[in-house]
């Protein structure tokens, strides 16, 4: 009998430990059922165009042109692209070496990268360096190749805040490295406290752990908080202080659904609190065309954006995202659509806005940019959990998702535990064969010891929510009622 | 401390305004290549050569990054490549400073930015599924081929509601897997699995993937062919694994001898490292051999018998110039030997970056995976998953690859036209660009029977080795800036795909546009007269 070339015994154990639940147990017993013609509504993944969301036409007009550019010679293709489309297929065109189907700099396109530049610099009104930018296939390739730059071995740790979203944990465990976590105050709102931070950092140091970098959220995944700028001041001078680079996952910066707290980059706060922060706190900052109203999952596109990192350490990032050649050309081109959207005047402004107003009253944003109807849903949604005496649920401020505690009582976590389930991941289950409602347990993101969550986006269309509430309710009392008891129910 | 932090600081903004030649990655890249007569661990000695002029303050410098991520190199996209842009930039304002007026990049399999034409048919199926719009419309049949909007309607439906802009599943759409499947079983006459399928963005992620999975620590070894593409070399030092090398044998046209694989899997063994899998690139990159079928069987059961999982790399499938030479999938070959599913752990990785498609940009690809536990595949999938999904115009593109249009469909006959004009175009610029070199002084090499690369050796007069160690740089490297300067014509030096210590190579695509090798040819030649006359020993 021949040896066995790789068995589970022999893998990396660092495979072996991570954990990504957004895509783990629960998804595939949904698509199990899904298979079997169960209904399933899919909350478990911020992936709006499969929850029905139809894209933006412009951007799509565009691509499509790039992927046939001979269309471009043919006299009829004035009959379905007006022409700003056709101008801005050849001017992406214009911007690649063998369109889209030649590798691009493994930075991406320098005329893209321009427009991305721009874009910031419009936002923050900082100036934005090109060579700083790094398109990549989707926000998570950038994270990937950031920490794999950082994380040596697993003396080396990163400050992620829990509940966290778990391409981090995942990522950290696959490079080998230490996850320090510092916790999100749920009855604060999911509030980032500083003191918090000095206590995660102090407690890694105790046990020989160099943290090196700092992970924020913002918006928050999966707890849909925004910072303040008093708050990301805090960080930055903290992140300074500790020597820490700042890691901005800003991927839902289109996604506020209040008007207390807008969106506001690290990058701009840090610039705005000048010398020496502005010239000594690193930072990177991560985007991309899934979210927002845009929500392009499919196409993988990112960006990155480094702040005073040192131009040699730039080179090595460079080498390293060279190996994999490039990132897609036409996410990359989505991306310069995304950062430079059709602008009055054009022929196609006036449909663009027309859709993105339509997305915003069925899924977003009003006209203003606010998300009016995914405020209300997020508001029915935290209401409806509310409403359950053994749940309590922050409201979403931002990003895409609702993060319900749930009060589990001990009856169910006796059953969860003869199941070998994780107790939360129990309630899921049970919840997605009553109902056909996939979430994602909150053991995926972390949470404190003994404290029960789950995930749902808050993207299913606005006129199914009463009844996915009303599902949900009813699934929520037959649950309490079969492992209900009157001992009352786990505590935080 | 808060004055020296600030010191620092400024001495990094001055660095960054100055923008200084990498001066030291420069020499740590040369002394890489300069000679290695170690690959299993010559990269170790690096991590201690890196202490530089970084500011020690800031918390990500040179001195404090990932020592894997300093060890890889990746001179497909190294520093000729790099003096190459900039002489390209230099020759849009100081036109007549150069003995040339173009660049022409002869560095990396991307064919698309050397003009080559995608497939019609795939591109119009991708602009239909980019912009589903078009579908309704009549106008549409005016400008697209029926079975084109067929195909998209077809792949459409495959697409849980048509969301072209979702996630996927993390192993690619199970529709356009069918397809692939199904694609593979036409090709090898055994079946396929679609849940065997793993989509990829291009294939080089695949292959890390697996690195990930086999090497825990530098105790891991995996057999490379050298010379060897170096997304192998990398992704090794990446995952913090050792490179366990095999010699092609270059006289006898870069055979795969198994005699040599027994060889060098002992002698890693004595050195304590547990060699986990053997890569094969096949046809080979950078070194065009087509494996026999015969030599094939060899390797799988030399991998049945060693217990080592073999990669192989097959993403230049369709790249076969040579009527003696045909194309075998490693999983047919273990198939027609009766080999199973529990006999013997194969991974395949196919790309839509080759081939006659060229599609590089896309960045799609799938890897087949086979004779694993569950358990393992499970973990396959969970690393997947963490990155979501590849994306999905590059996974319907790898799905149009292995089911291109059939006889009797509308574009069949344009398709086909297109297919054999690069497929036959590529194969003279092999023959022509290999003639040509087998004509210069103290220069052979070896026919490209399949792949997109020629790997002649130079055989370099001492003084220009001496020169070139004068110059404190490799002497495949010094020949290649050389004659970047004097031709405009990027090449890589063979040091950047390892060789037999004391040979020097350099490898040079074939995929400038026909009417372009004429020129090509000359200007080679000349320069290599020149540089003779100037070192001849």
């Amino acid at each position: 009998m021949s040896l066995k070339a790789l068995d589970y015994e022999t893998l990396n154990e660092n495979v072996k430990n991570c954990q990504y639940a957004v895509r783990g147990e629960l998804y595939l017993r949904a698509s199990e059922l899904q298979k079997e013609g169960k209904k399933i509504i899919f909350t478990n993944v911020g992936n709006p165009h499969a929850l029905g969301q139809k894209p933006l036409t412009f951007p799509r007009q565009v691509v499509a042109l790039c992927q046939a550019p001979f269309l471009l010679d043919n006299p009829n293709v004035g009959m379905i692209f007006p022409a700003d489309a056709i101008a801005r297929a050849k001017h992406y065109l214009s911007l690649t070496s063998g369109g889209l189907g030649a590798y691009s700099d493994s930075r991406g396109l320098p005329g893209v990268r321009k427009e991305v530049a721009e874009f910031i610099q419009r936002r923050d009104g900082y100036p934005s360096d090109p060579e700083l930018i790094f398109l990549t296939d989707g926000a998570s390739k950038g994270v990937m190749q950031i920490l794999n730059c950082i994380i040596r071995d697993q003396k080396d740790g990163i400050l992620v805040p829990v509940p966290q979203y778990p391409l981090y944990s995942a990522t950290i465990s696959l490079l080998g490295g230490t996850l320090v976590p510092y916790y999100l105050e749920e009855t604060d709102n999911w509030g980032l406290d500083v003191n918090n931070l000095r206590q995660s950092v102090a407690q890694a140091r105790s046990q020989g752990i160099t943290v090196r970098a700092m992970v924020i959220i913002n918006p928050g995944n999966p707890t849909g908080q925004c910072l303040s700028e008093a708050n990301l001041r805090e960080i930055l001078k903290f992140c300074c202080d500790e020597r820490l680079v700042l890691l901005g996952d800003e991927v839902y910066q289109q996604n506020i659904y209040q008007d207390e707290r807008p969106f506001i980059s690290s990058k701009k706060v840090l610039m705005d609190m000048g010398e020496p922060l502005s010239k000594e706190v690193q930072l990177i900052s991560f985007h991309t065309v899934s979210k927002g109203y845009w929500g392009e999952c499919g196409q993988r596109g990112g960006y990155f954006e480094m702040t005073n990192i040192p131009p040699r350490t730039v080179e090595e990032i460079y080498k390293v995202a060279s190996i994999a050649l490039s990132p897609n050309v036409s996410a990359q081109i989505f991306m310069g659509l995304m950062v430079s959207p059709p602008k009055p005047g054009d022929i196609s402004y006036d449909q663009f806005v027309r859709e993105r107003i339509k997305i915003s009253q069925k899924r977003y944003f009003n006209s203003k940019g606010i998300l009016e109807s995914l405020r209300r849903r997020a508001r029915i949604m935290t209401d409806g959990f509310n409403s359950c005496k053994n749940l309590v649920c922050n409201f979403t401020e931002g990003a895409m998702y609702s993060f319900p505690q749930i009060k589990l009582p001990p009856k169910a976590i006796q059953a969860a535990k003869q199941a070998g389930k994780v107790p939360d991941v129990f309630y899921c289950l049970k919840l997605l064969e009553a109902t056909g409602i996939s979430t994602v347990p909150g053991s995926g993101f972390g949470q404190k010891e003994g404290v029960f969550h789950l995930r749902t986006t808050i993207l299913p269309a606005e006129e199914e929510m009463p009844e996915i509430m009303e599902s949900f309710k009813k699934f929520n009392d037959e649950f309490m009622f079969q492992y209900g008891d009157n001992f009352g129910y786990s505590r935080m | 401390m808060r004055r020296f932090v600030i010191g620092q600081a400024k001495n990094l903004i001055d660095q960054t305004r100055r923008r200084p030649r990498p001066h030291h990655n420069n020499i740590r890249l040369l002394s890489l290549l300069a000679s290695d007569p170690t690959p299993v661990s010559s990269s170790r000695f690096f991590s201690d050569m890196t202490g530089s002029d970084s500011p020690s303050s800031l918390p990500v410098t040179l001195d404090s990054i990932n020592p894997n991520v300093l060890k890889c190199e990746y001179a497909v996209r190294g520093e000729i490549v790099n003096i190459a842009q900039k002489l390209q930039d230099d020759l849009k304002i100081n036109k007549d400073a150069y003995p040339f007026d173009e660049i022409i990049y002869c560095n990396i399999g991307n064919p698309q930015s050397l003009s080559q034409q995608p497939i019609t048919f795939f591109r119009e199926v991708l602009a239909l599924c980019s912009h589903t719009a078009l579908l309704d419309r009549d106008e549409t049949h005016a400008l697209f081929s029926a079975d084109s909007i067929a195909r998209a309607w077809k792949i459409l439906d495959q697409i849980p509601g048509k969301a072209t802009g979702a996630y996927s599943h993390s192993q690619g759409i199970k529709g356009l897997r069918d397809a692939i499947a199904a694609g593979i079983e036409a090709r090898d006459g055994f079946p396929a699995d679609p849940n065997d399928i793993f989509m990829t963005d291009g294939a080089s992620p695949g292959v890390h993937m697996m690195m990930q999975l086999l090497i825990s620590s530098e105790k891991d070894g995996i057999l490379c062919p050298i010379p060897q593409y170096p997304l192998y070399s990398a992704s090794i030092a990446l995952h913090g694994g050792s490179l366990v090398p095999y010699y092609l044998d270059e006289a006898s046209g870069w055979v795969l001898e198994i005699s040599e694989l027994k060889k060098q899997l002992e002698d890693a063994k004595s050195k304590g490292i547990t060699v986990r899998a053997l890569a094969v690139i096949n046809p080979g990159n950078p070194t065009g051999q087509v494996l026999s079928e015969e030599n094939q069987r060899d390797i799988v059961d030399f991998c049945k018998k060693e217990g080592l999982v073999l990669l192989a790399d097959e993403v230049y499938q369709e790249n076969v110039y040579v009527p003696d030479k045909k194309f075998h999938s490693f999983k047919k070959v273990a198939r027609s030997m009766g080999y199973g599913e529990k006999d013997i752990s194969l991974v395949s990785f196919q790309s839509i970056s080759k081939g006659y498609y060229g599609e590089c940009g896309k960045r799609g690809g799938y890897m087949e995976v086979t004779g694993f536990t569950s358990d393992v595949r499970e973990q396959i999938y969970k690393v997947a998953s963490v990155n979501l999904c590849s994306n999905i115009s590059g996974q319907i593109l790898a799905s149009l690859v292995m089911s291109p249009p059939k006889p009797g469909d509308e574009s069949y006959e344009s398709y086909i036209a297109e297919k054999e004009g690069i497929l036959s175009s590529m194969a003279r610029r092999a023959k022509t660009l290999e003639e040509a070199l087998n004509k210069l002084e103290g220069i052979t090499c070896n026919r490209a029977e399949g792949a997109m690369y020629l790997f002649p050796c130079i055989n370099l007069p001492k003084k220009a080795i001496a020169a070139a160690e004068a110059a404190k740089t490799a002497p495949d490297t010094f020949y290649c800036k050389r004659l970047l300067n004097a031709t405009g014509i990027v090449v890589v030096p063979g040091s950047g795909f390892r060789q037999v210590p004391g040979t020097w190579h350099f490898r040079c695509t074939i995929l400038p546009q026909e009417d372009k090798i004429p020129a090509i040819v000359n200007r080679l030649t000349e320069f290599h007269k020149s540089f003779m006359d100037e070192f001849r020993d």
